[in-house]
């Protein structure tokens, strides 16, 4: 499938790809999908804890806004493709939560403190539209304080889904394909749970591509940006990078 | 969505994104809502300096609110009593003033529940629909 997807061309013909199989799939599966989504993960609870009260940041891709009220001295605009994520995401405060897409972000240049980017660029189809979400999201940071001190410029924390992850039930590894699709079952009783009414198992197909070791730092390159530090938790990669 | 959002949205064009003509977004037809929310007196402080203040004032005046001061209060405005016992006092012994709760109320508690978002350099018109703006470009603007 990616043989015949990549002999044409035009981000026209990706983003009707990625609406099929990223974006409405996330808009019919959000109330169950975040029902399971709840436990921040600790480098990016760390990351948000870490900021200075009053900061002001962006959760690019929030879904159903798990980070939104981590650190509740800071104010984050969450955004997400999906209206009915954004709308579980919107109890949040003292955050905020619009509608809009990675690559299209409605937000003044070089204005914020910092961005989180979480299991968001991996749904994005070609190498050119991940680069393209990466470089998104650095414009939004701002330069260094202008007193000068070191380290005091905006930052961002980008997480992906890695293709290394042996021991998780996937069971991927080095080697594997990396452009794969990734089954949601929306199981039956989960269906009339939320207000759904045919009750049969329903199984939706998520588009992903698996990030090799190594390849998030060169994306981050090709962008512009600078990383700053950069590991692997829990079957993902993560990197956290500014403008440089 | 809370007025101090707006303090932070631009158009979503490329074309627009970085010129001044595009910032801040206009609202329209807007019906405002108010949700109260806890007062947080160091978050108040912090994002007062974060503010463009002149873009929260064309804010209050095309939603036809109460006029804001020409220039943005300082942080020592916001609590009492005076600061040289903000050294050993607790930040919540210290009560909030009258125009730290007006700012609170009028960034953190009023927004726009429905509505349109305007960009003053190309026109294009942003939903507010139940409080969340839709900024997804139609296929022909992006």
């Amino acid at each position: 499938m990616e043989q015949s997807r990549s002999e044409q061309s035009g981000s026209a013909r990706d983003e009707e790809y990625e609406r099929q199989h990223v974006h409405s799939v996330y808009e019919e599966i959000a109330e169950h999908f975040s029902s399971t989504r709840y436990k921040p993960w600790p480098i990016v609870e760390r990351f948000l804890l870490s900021l200075p009260p009053g900061s002001v940041g962006l959760d690019i891709g929030c879904g159903n806004g798990k980070y939104l009220s981590v650190n509740k001295n800071v104010f984050i605009i969450g955004s997400d493709r999906s209206h009915n994520l954004t709308r579980i995401a919107s109890s949040h405060s003292p955050s905020s939560t619009i509608v809009a897409d990675t690559l299209f972000l409605p937000h003044p240049l070089a204005k914020f403190d910092f961005a989180i980017s979480i299991a968001v660029i991996h749904h994005l189809s070609t190498p050119a539209r991940r680069i393209e979400a990466i470089k998104s999201i650095l414009e939004t940071l701002r330069p260094p304080l202008p007193d000068g001190k070191a380290d005091s410029e905006g930052k961002a924390l980008i997480y992906v889904w890695a293709l290394e992850q042996k021991s998780s039930r996937r069971g991927w590894d080095e080697g594997d394909e990396q452009d794969v699709m990734v089954p949601w079952v929306l199981k039956g009783a989960d269906r009339k749970a939320i207000g759904q009414v045919k009750q049969e198992d329903k199984t939706f197909q998520r588009y992903y591509h698996l990030y090799r070791k190594g390849e998030l730092e060169e994306d981050v390159k090709s962008a512009g940006g600078v990383i700053l530090d950069a590991g692997y938790e829990k079957d993902n990669w993560w990197a956290i990078i500014t403008r440089g | 969505m809370k007025l101090l959002t707006l303090n932070f949205l631009t158009c979503a064009r490329k074309t627009c994104k970085s010129l001044p003509a595009a910032f801040p977004l206009h609202p329209k037809d807007a019906e405002l809502e108010v949700v109260e929310t806890d007062f947080n007196a160091p978050f108040l402080r912090n994002i007062l300096g974060r503010l463009e203040w002149d873009a929260l004032k064309t804010l209050c005046m095309e939603l036809g609110l109460p006029n804001l001061p020409p220039s943005a209060p300082e942080p020592e405005a916001l609590l009492e009593p005076g600061a040289e016992m903000a050294e050993l006092e607790l930040e919540r012994e210290l009560e909030p003033t009258q125009t730290a709760r007006d700012l609170h109320n009028l960034l953190l508690e009023t927004g726009i529940k429905e509505g349109k978002l305007v960009c003053g350099n190309c026109g294009h018109e942003y939903a507010v629909k139940e409080g969340i703006a839709n900024f997804l470009l139609p296929s022909h603007l992006v």
